[in-house]
């Protein structure tokens, strides 16, 4: 098997402590959390820090629970939490679709939201999901707490809002009435990563689309808010034949790779239908 | 429903004999004690790991091994340099080429090996990996097999004298082309298809290593190493390293799957063997498993060029062209005079008036091998070819593919039946096996609900494959690989107690052979199973054979065990002979005892015989004492099992993803020895074809860089993609064969692919006019062949 | 750095360099080599142990993040010379042909019984979906877990 290149390692009890040692040592220590992101990089030396801090005793960080007219998750909740969480089936039930095809169970059991979110794999499902949700990220500094919506999050490829020594603790999405939401992926074996992914969420009031978040996974160098698309739902009646278009969009908006996954106008073609499915299926359980 | 499950049995079921006995070797298995390679501690071990070439093709300028030299836990670092003093830079491989153990004067694959480094720890080596500095001069490439041979391609085995192209092999001929050509020229319809069986690999769980340990003392090379052909190895290595055989012992304990993979000599062997001469310690050398899927024996890259014809209904002739791709070295593994292995049994299940076939092989620049992955020497090639275009004939002629492979079946009175290649099948009885298969899919029905789902837009196909393959290599006169005959013994010792050890030159990786062998003795001695010690991987306590692949362990070893047996039931009758004061003749065989003709109650039990024989009482005359025979068996002929699959799939129509619902397995491997252990092998055979019908691929980027080289690019298919499979039996006993049995463990491999691609284009051909795709059927390919544009993957 | 990991009942303390991986780790420890490894990115499962109590693949966390945990391995399967169901099932139903895979795919499956005493078997493919076979073709996998399902002792002893 490949092996880690020898680095450090130390324990953290405490979030300010993690930001502390970041700042001292510098960009070449890493936090590992589920470490089902950055073991493998660091097996197939892709990634090469010098020290490591594992974060998985910071217990407090595991929540999700409602405060307020807010659903917020700790960054150290594990996908297989997400996935059974009865808080996020009842408002955000797009969190369940997307977990049941990411990785699989036995990966599910470590891996974090935050540890997913700050990695920022272009294929990463709960980046789409968070971004659809209009979700709030809070990241920690030296300097206290900053809130970062999603739309500001990613930056670049693999890159994030979050600093050198900053830590990501916590996802806030609003409770809005009205809302129904869903993932549809494609994948060409169970566990891969997207040929392509779309997160929808919708908020309908009255029989209208009062708000829509769509993102999509996997056919871009970071996850791509469709918001061409979401302009074009606000305000209308939802429809078969408004999906169609809003995909349509969504696939003129992706900028997909060709890969071993797919040629770029299959992944195009896939964005669309993904799109369409995506939003039938959040606008039914909106309605619901 | 007709079928053959594993049904729960009660624990006290235990047959004497053949039946559906649960395995002897589980009980180390599920408790975690098995004796794979990298469970080996052997003290003072030294740690070996590969530096491997980043370039497809690139010369070498220069190799700086000194930093890795400094680091703490570095021993040693070998280069060919180094190997060319002792003679080891190259090695002879089981096709009679050569290749590089580590490159001297160039690279000619990505991946290939450059430097050896030996550590005192596995991280270590790992970690001196990246400290060797290699200076390349980056050379053209070529990886498209179709451009191999034209005139400004690159030379890749310039280090040959006087080769001026990259041809590998003389170009192999079977059939005869001008019947072929006439038997075209009558026919009524012809169907033409380019078909390619893409680039794919075995991928067993563990991957390949060795621990190499020569003692200077004693000049003894014990080695262990998860090889499917042990003896073979042996000799190899008597060879190479200018040993006498006796003082080489290969162990071989437990493997984790081999299919093929497992069968070459592989650099990393010669380098563990060579670090561990030249260090005084033993060498472990494990590859990882990216360095399995980018340097060790690949399968398959065929590229096929076919037509096919039919005249009043019948299928009458076939042809076939191939571009075979070997990579840079020839390193398959098959009989000496078959060097495209057994293809040209792609004139398959039907009564042809004339094929021809040729195959042409050519090196390029990309990993050695070809021969494995449960292929049969090339067969899963050939029927993957003639079941395809078996389809293609039918759809030109408008007629249901089962119609049409029924109409032209050879039929059971033919038997023995001589091909139009020249092969001659033993038994088959293909109309009845197709019936069977029909039967349980409940063919009428699917193809009813076929056409309700189409007319409203659902896309659902049915595929069938019929198949015969030839297993069992081979008789000593056609058969040999790298001069060493395909046969295979066994010896079979009774002890006193009426216990007894057999044997045995086949491998295991899996195949269950400590139960399946102990079965045999069963059968023809009455020795319950759980007395029978079945020994093998040991070449200090085994036969010479030849070892297990291309399904030979029950064909060859199996027939090998009961004559055996049989011999020891002789000499048992001569001493129960003497013990009951009669002749030989008057005497008569149940399992497990000798009695009397005309007095059945007065015999003596196999037991009693063997104490008999080790006893200081009388002897027949001519028998010293002790019970025990030796035998090599020398095959006939090979042996013919056959199948009908039929595969239903569900396409996306929107995003082209296939879905395989149900899949139907009949299969006739002759009598059967273990139903639970048959079924088994099916079970994992269907999966492998799951897979690389639809995902698996070995593919390469212009610079001739592997792509596939980790299981999230190379993938396997797991619980999810596999459907519940549905098995059925015919059983038609192999007449040559003592045991009646044919052997199985590769059918499943050869039969599947076709079932499930012809099911794919059945599901899009009316609606999409799709008559052709290659795997694999990933949904971008298949959604590529809807819109009109199927590619090839390479 | 000291590592101190329970595994199966036992603790097990050694100074390793930092980058160890917990699956070394385990198969260094004497008697523990049923826990393998077959792939370098975490796709095939045969690296399957219990870490306090979930199914982990162990060949993608380093030892020293299990410092202080209870790890349980194919090895702690049996109990006083007692086969789990997990064990009896899989020889029942011949759910293994090589055995490589076999130690993640029944650390798999008996976490799975663990916290579904009675799955359906799409839940059994499900569960065991983190792990590749290329043996069986899992269809007696699945078997034998529903065997074990069904023969489940009233009493589960704990470790």
């Amino acid at each position: 098997m490949q092996t880690p290149a020898p680095c450090g390692y130390e324990r953290a009890s405490s979030v300010d402590g993690v930001i502390a040692t970041l700042a001292e040592r510098g960009p070449s220590t890493r936090i590992v959390a589920g470490g089902h992101s950055l073991i493998p990089m660091m097996k197939l030396r892709l990634a090469t820090p010098e020290h490591l801090i594992d974060i998985n005793d910071l217990h407090e960080l595991s929540y999700i629970r409602q405060e307020g007219e807010e659903v917020r998750i700790g960054a150290l909740a594990r996908h297989v939490d997400l996935l059974r969480s009865e808080l996020l089936a009842e408002h955000f039930p797009v969190f369940a679709d997307a977990e049941e095809v990411i990785a699989d169970p036995v990966v599910r059991n470590r891996g974090t939201i935050g540890g997913s979110l700050c990695q920022a794999d272009p294929g990463e499902d709960l980046s789409a999901v968070c971004s659809a949700l209009k979700a709030s990220v809070v990241i920690r500094g030296a300097g206290g707490e900053r809130v970062v919506p999603m739309h500001e999050f990613h930056v670049g490829p693999y890159m994030t809002a979050v600093g050198d020594a900053e830590m990501l603790t916590e996802v806030r999405i609003a409770i809005r009435p009205g809302a129904g939401s869903a993932h549809e992926k494609l994948e060409r074996r169970a566990g891969d990563f997207a040929i392509a992914a779309t997160s929808a969420a919708i908020w309908i009031n009255g029989g209208t689309i009062t708000d829509a978040g769509i993102a999509l996974a996997a056919v871009g160098p970071f996850t791509i808010e469709a918001t061409r698309a979401e302009e074009l739902l606000r305000g209308k009646a939802p429809s078969d034949e408004l999906f169609t278009q809003a995909g349509a969009i969504c696939s003129e908006d992706s900028m997909p790779a060709a890969d071993g996954r797919g040629p770029v106008d299959y992944k195009r073609h896939l964005v669309g239908v993904l799109t369409k499915r995506a939003l039938r299926r959040a606008t039914a359980r909106a309605l619901q | 429903m007709a079928t053959v499950e594993n049904l729960p049995s009660p624990t006290h079921e235990r047959p004497v004999g053949f039946g559906r006995l649960k395995r002897k070797e589980d009980a180390r298995f599920i408790r975690g004690k098995g004796t794979y390679l990298d469970d080996i501690r052997l003290p003072g071990m030294l740690h070996g790991a590969i530096l491997r070439s980043p370039y497809a093709h690139a010369k070498i300028l220069s190799i700086d091994t000194s930093r890795a030299l400094e680091h703490p836990n570095v021993v040693a670092v070998m280069t060919a340099k180094d190997l060319e003093t002792l003679g080891l830079a190259w090695m002879p491989t089981i096709s009679y080429d050569t290749q590089a153990v580590l490159a001297g004067d160039k690279v000619r694959f990505h991946g290939q090996e450059v430097a050896f480094v030996i550590a005192t720890d596995e991280y270590s080596a790992r970690d001196a990996l990246p400290l060797i500095e290699v200076d390349y001069e980056p050379l053209p490439v070529v990886v498209n097999a179709r451009k191999a041979l034209d005139p400004d391609a690159p030379l890749i085995r310039d280090d040959k004298p006087g080769k001026t192209d990259n041809l590998a092999t003389p170009t192999w001929e079977a059939g005869d082309e001008q019947a072929a050509d006439r038997v075209f020229a009558e026919a009524d319809v012809i169907a033409t298809r380019d078909i390619m069986y893409p680039r794919c690999h075995p991928a067993p769980m563990e991957t390949c290593g060795m621990i190499a340990d020569f003692n200077p003392d004693t000049g003894q090379l014990n080695i262990y190493n998860g090889n499917q052909a042990p003896h073979v190895h042996r000799t190899v290595y008597a060879h190479v390293a200018g040993l006498a055989e006796h003082m080489i012992r290969i162990q071989c304990n437990d493997i984790g799957g081999g299919f093929g993979n497992k069968v070459p000599v592989y650099p990393g062997y010669v380098c563990a063997i060579a670090g561990s001469i030249v260090a005084g310690k033993p060498v472990k050398w494990l590859e990882d498993r990216s360095e399995n899927l980018m340097s060790t024996g690949f399968a398959r890259d065929y590229i096929m060029h076919s037509s096919i014809c039919a005249k009043d209904g019948r299928i009458t002739g076939l042809k076939v062209d191939v571009i075979a791709d070997h990579g840079a070295f020839d390193s398959t593994a098959q009989p000496t005079k078959f060097p495209a292995g057994f293809f040209h049994i792609c004139c398959g299940s039907y009564d042809l008036q004339a094929a021809h076939v040729k195959v042409t092989a050519v090196y390029t620049n990309k990993a050695p091998g070809g021969v494995a992955y449960r292929c049969s020497f090339r067969i899963t090639e050939a029927v993957y070819l003639v079941e395809r275009m078996v389809d293609a004939l039918a759809l030109e002629m408008g007629v249901d593919p089962i119609a049409l492979r029924r109409s032209s079946f050879i039929k059971p009175e033919q038997f023995p039946y001589e091909t139009t290649t020249g092969w001659t099948y033993d038994s088959g009885q293909y109309d009845k096996t197709m019936g069977v298969a029909m039967e349980i899919a409940g063919y009428e029905e699917l193809r009813r609900e076929q056409a309700e789902k189409r007319a409203r837009g659902e896309l659902m196909g049915i595929g069938v494959s019929f198949f015969t393959e030839g297993v069992g290599a081979g008789p000593r006169a056609h058969m040999d690989i790298l001069g060493l005959s395909m046969n295979d013994g066994a010896d079979l010792r009774l002890h006193p107690s009426g216990k007894a050890v057999v044997s045995l030159s086949c491998q295991t990786q899996g195949q269950g052979h400590e139960t399946t062998f102990a079965q045999i003795v069963a059968e023809e001695l009455g020795i319950p199973p759980e007395d029978v010690e079945v020994r093998h991987g040991d070449t200090d306590r085994s036969p010479y054979g030849l070892g297990t692949y291309g399904s030979r362990s029950t064909p060859v070893s199996g027939g090998a065990v009961s004559i055996v047996s049989r011999k020891v039931r002789d000499k048992a009758r001569l001493i129960a002979a003497t013990m009951l004061e009669t002749r030989p003749e008057d005497l008569a065989w149940e399992k497990g005892r000798w009695y009397v003709k005309g007095d059945p109650e007065k015999g003596a039990l196999i037991e009693e015989i063997t104490q008999r024989a080790y006893s200081g009482e009388a002897m027949p005359e001519g028998l010293e004492g002790g019970l025990d025979a030796q035998v090599i068996y020398d095959p006939p002929n090979l042996t013919y099992p056959y199948g009908a699959y039929i595969c239903v799939v569900d396409v996306d129509p929107e995003t082209a993803f296939v879905k395989v619902r149900r899949f139907i397995a009949v299969d006739d491997c002759g009598v059967r020895i273990n139903p639970m252990i048959v079924d088994g092998q099916i079970h994992g055979g269907l999966a492998e074809g799951v897979g690389i019908a639809l995902m698996e691929l070995i593919s390469f980027d212009e610079e001739g860089n592997c792509m596939n080289g980790s299981f999230m690019d190379y993938l396997i298919p797991t619980s999810m993609e596999c459907p519940d499979w549905e098995l059925g039996e015919t059983v038609t006993p192999c007449p040559h064969h003592p045991l009646g049995a044919k052997g199985v463990g590769e059918s499943p491999n050869v039969g599947s692919p076709p079932a499930i691609v012809n099911a794919v284009i059945d599901a899009l051909h009316q609606t999409h006019g799709v008559d052709h795709i290659d795997m694999p059927c990933t949904p971008a390919r298949v959604w590529a062949a809807m819109q009109g544009r199927p590619e090839p993957p390479q | 750095m000291q590592v101190t990991i329970t595994i199966n009942g036992q603790t097990v303390s050694r100074d390793v360099p930092p980058q160890t991986l917990l699956v070394h780790f385990i198969r260094d420890t004497p008697g523990l080599t049923g826990t393998h490894w077959g792939c370098d990115t975490s796709n095939c499962g045969a690296c399957i142990v219990q870490i306090d109590g979930k199914a982990v693949k162990s060949c993608t966390q380093l030892a020293a993040m299990v410092d202080g945990h209870e790890v349980k391995t194919i090895e702690g399967l049996e109990v006083d010379g007692v086969l789990d169901p997990i064990q009896e099932g899989f020889h029942e139903q011949h759910a293994l042909h090589c055995g490589f895979c076999t130690p993640g795919m029944m650390m798999a499956s008996r976490s799975l019984l663990d916290e579904n005493p009675d799955p359906t078997d799409e839940e059994i493919r499900v569960a065991i979906s983190g792990g590749i076979c290329r043996c069986t073709g899992y269809k007696n996998i699945v078997a034998a877990v529903r065997w074990a399902a069904e023969h489940e002792a009233p009493i589960k002893q704990e470790v």
